[in-house]
């Protein structure tokens, strides 16, 4: 529409929360843009904006200013119902704390975004089954959250994030809640995501997890500090075996 | 999502917390099964006195002779006979509303078999007052024109005579049973009948011809009638004009002036039933309404829970609309499950109530009469008391912030 490329683009975007009578700047004017394929990584200090930023690129909030365009079209004047078609559609989430649904099974979970999308009950079952396989989980389809480990549960989430085709998954800290290995178990999982063409962005503090990332951005004080492209780290997953003893 | 993923979803989160839906879902129930079963309690007791009025004959009208004051000491009804075989016999000709009009002539009197007595009211009347009253014949056969023109020593037995005379499983047709020390022969036992509305025994009583009771019982021909007549209008809405018009008949043949009270009076039973069903009708609707009141305490525990179950179910809001729920679809699904819970309280509700509408039917006897139109209407109520009552909780959910929810501790 504006001539630009890129996936996301956002153009001098600006958020102001009303705290009661005092106004918080969160962001004072980003640009960033992030082309199809990439895998990137939003760090910075907790107050720096990153959640702010993830929040406006993931649909859930809308800018003060600015324009944010996603896969060349202006979103940030869409009303409620149009976000949420867009989450549907182009996005996909996964939390830190995971935020599965609770007493209900993994393939349940993994359906949601397939159930708000209108696709029938079969289709929806089969392609959820495929999304739980490809993160390994093929043999845990009915069980509850509350019987499977946090690697687990969050590996569930990444299915729930990607069982709708999205074009980004999101990804909000989400090693946060887990121990290193399976830190690194997720991060492959993010790796195969970013190589079958799903652009990763992630939120991060830890220097780490940021490190298998093919681009880091630093956020502070409502704006972009650095922008740098590397070298990803591969993120190779231990067997379980040498994972038991104590490698990393 | 189509509204059958809906109701779906909707089952599968309330399924999730069984205990706490199933006492949600109380209110409802304990609602709907009062409401169910305080009509069925209305509608039996309505029948029971619908019942016991039509015991008593149908479309019927009683004409009492009038009172004598003597010194100013004022006699009862009866007390002076007023009423004349010739006014019976106008009324049978005069008044086009009337089908049946018969003398009713009664006394107490000892009657005895070989072996028993027994205390009872001795009738001396006529075929057609069986028909008056419904009341066919159990064994043995029916008071004929013949028996009344020949004056034949005949008696008609009531079961509970029966009973106490022969014993309850007895056949006495054909065996003699002394009245006054005369003998007469039981030629028919009546069916039974129950009680009247005031609790007494149709079943305690003997009939015989009218003829051999003025000169057997009574003895001598008078030109009175001891006793009191007994009229059947043509058909239940004709009560009121046969009531009419035979006033106006024996008013003129009694040469009653305008402004003079009649010495006579008329009891209409039609009139006095409807005043009774009035009664329980009142009666059916005040339970009904309390009733009703039950299910709108239901609804507000239904407002409850569910507002509970919004903040409890923050951040699964918040995953829904991450994940691409719209606000209307939040809106939808808790809607769905109040509607869900309150609709399945009507159905448990509706068994309860007929369970216990048989049980308090059984318990006293009555016919059980259940009303197809209150079980829809109670239906109906309880979902409408689920939109009324999630309407409000299912809004707060669908206005939620996706990322307040999100973040919900």
């Amino acid at each position: 529409m504006n001539g630009s490329s890129a996936l996301l683009a956002l153009e001098d975007v600006t958020k102001v929360y009303q705290m009661g009578d005092v106004e918080v700047h969160a962001l004072r004017g980003v640009s960033l843009a992030v082309e199809e394929g990439e895998s990137i990584a939003i760090m910075g200090a907790s107050g720096s904006g990153k959640s702010t930023l993830m929040n406006i690129i993931g649909c859930l909030d809308r800018p003060t200013a600015g324009r944010y365009l996603l896969a060349g079209e202006e979103v940030s004047t869409l009303d409620r119902n149009a976000l949420a078609e867009k989450r549907n559609r182009t996005l996909g989430f996964v939390f830190q704390n995971f935020n599965l649904l609770a007493r209900t099974s993994a393939v349940e979970n993994v359906e949601l975004p397939l159930l708000y999308g209108g696709m029938h009950t079969r289709e929806r079952h089969e392609h959820s089954r495929a999304a739980l396989a490809r993160v390994g989980l093929g043999d845990r389809m009915y069980h509850h959250p509350n019987q499977m480990s946090g690697g687990q549960q969050q590996r569930v989430a990444i299915a729930r994030a990607l069982v709708a085709n999205p074009k980004v998954i999101l990804a909000d800290e989400p090693t946060g809640n887990l121990d290193s290995v399976t830190s690194v178990e997720v991060m492959a999982i993010f790796q195969e995501l970013r190589d079958s063409g799903i652009t990763v962005v992630l939120v991060t503090h830890e220097p780490d997890i940021a490190r298998y990332a093919g681009r880091v951005v630093v956020m502070k004080d409502g704006k972009v500090q650095s922008d740098k492209r590397q070298e990803p780290l591969r993120a190779v997953p231990l067997p379980a075996e040498a994972a038991a003893g104590g490698e990393r | 999502m189509n509204p059958l993923q809906v109701v779906r979803v909707a089952i599968r989160a309330l399924l999730r917390n069984k205990m706490r839906s199933f006492l949600t879902t109380l209110g409802i129930i304990i609602g709907v099964a009062a409401v169910i079963a305080m009509v069925a309690i209305g509608e039996g007791a309505k029948a029971q006195v619908e019942a016991s009025f039509a015991s008593m004959g149908s479309n019927l009208l009683i004409v009492l002779p009038g009172t004598t004051t003597l010194g100013g000491q004022r006699g009862g009804f009866g007390s002076m006979m007023t009423l004349t075989w010739d006014d019976l016999r106008a009324i049978r000709t005069e008044a086009p509303a009337v089908k049946y009009a018969v003398a009713q002539l009664s006394s107490g009197a000892q009657l005895m078999s070989e072996d028993q007595n027994w205390s009872t009211r001795v009738y001396g009347t006529t075929p057609e007052y069986f028909l008056i009253r419904n009341w066919p014949i159990g064994l043995g056969s029916a008071m004929s024109d013949s028996d009344v023109e020949s004056g034949s020593k005949v008696v008609f037995l009531g079961k509970t005579v029966v009973d106490n005379l022969f014993g309850p499983s007895a056949n006495p047709v054909g065996q003699l049973v002394r009245i006054r020390n005369i003998p007469f022969e039981v030629k028919g036992v009546l069916a039974t009948k129950g009680q009247s509305p005031t609790g007494q025994d149709y079943d305690d009583a003997a009939y015989i011809p009218l003829k051999t009771y003025q000169t057997k019982i009574q003895g001598g021909l008078q030109q009175f009638i001891s006793g009191t007549i007994m009229i059947g209008a043509v058909s239940e809405a004709a009560t009121s004009v046969a009531e009419q018009q035979v006033t106006n008949l024996l008013r003129d043949r009694h040469r009653i002036g305008i402004g003079q009270d009649d010495d006579f009076s008329i009891r209409n039973l039609t009139e006095l039933a409807s005043a009774q069903e009035q009664g329980t009708k009142t009666l059916t609707t005040l339970l009904a309404s309390i009733a009703a009141v039950s299910l709108l305490v239901g609804g507000i525990g239904i407002m409850n829970i569910m507002l509970v179950s919004v903040t409890e179910r923050t951040r699964e809001i918040g995953v829904r609309m991450a994940v691409g729920a719209k606000p209307r679809n939040i809106l939808a699904q808790f809607l769905v499950e109040a509607l869900t819970l309150a609709i399945a309280g009507g159905v448990i509700g509706i068994a309860l109530g007929l369970l216990a509408a048989q049980r308090l039917a059984a318990q006293f006897h009555w016919p059980m009469l259940i009303r197809p139109d209150v079980i829809v209407i109670s239906v109906m109520f309880s979902a409408l008391v689920g939109v009324v009552f999630g309407l409000y909780p299912a809004r707060k959910a669908s206005l939620l912030d996706p990322i307040d929810a999100l973040r919900f501790e």
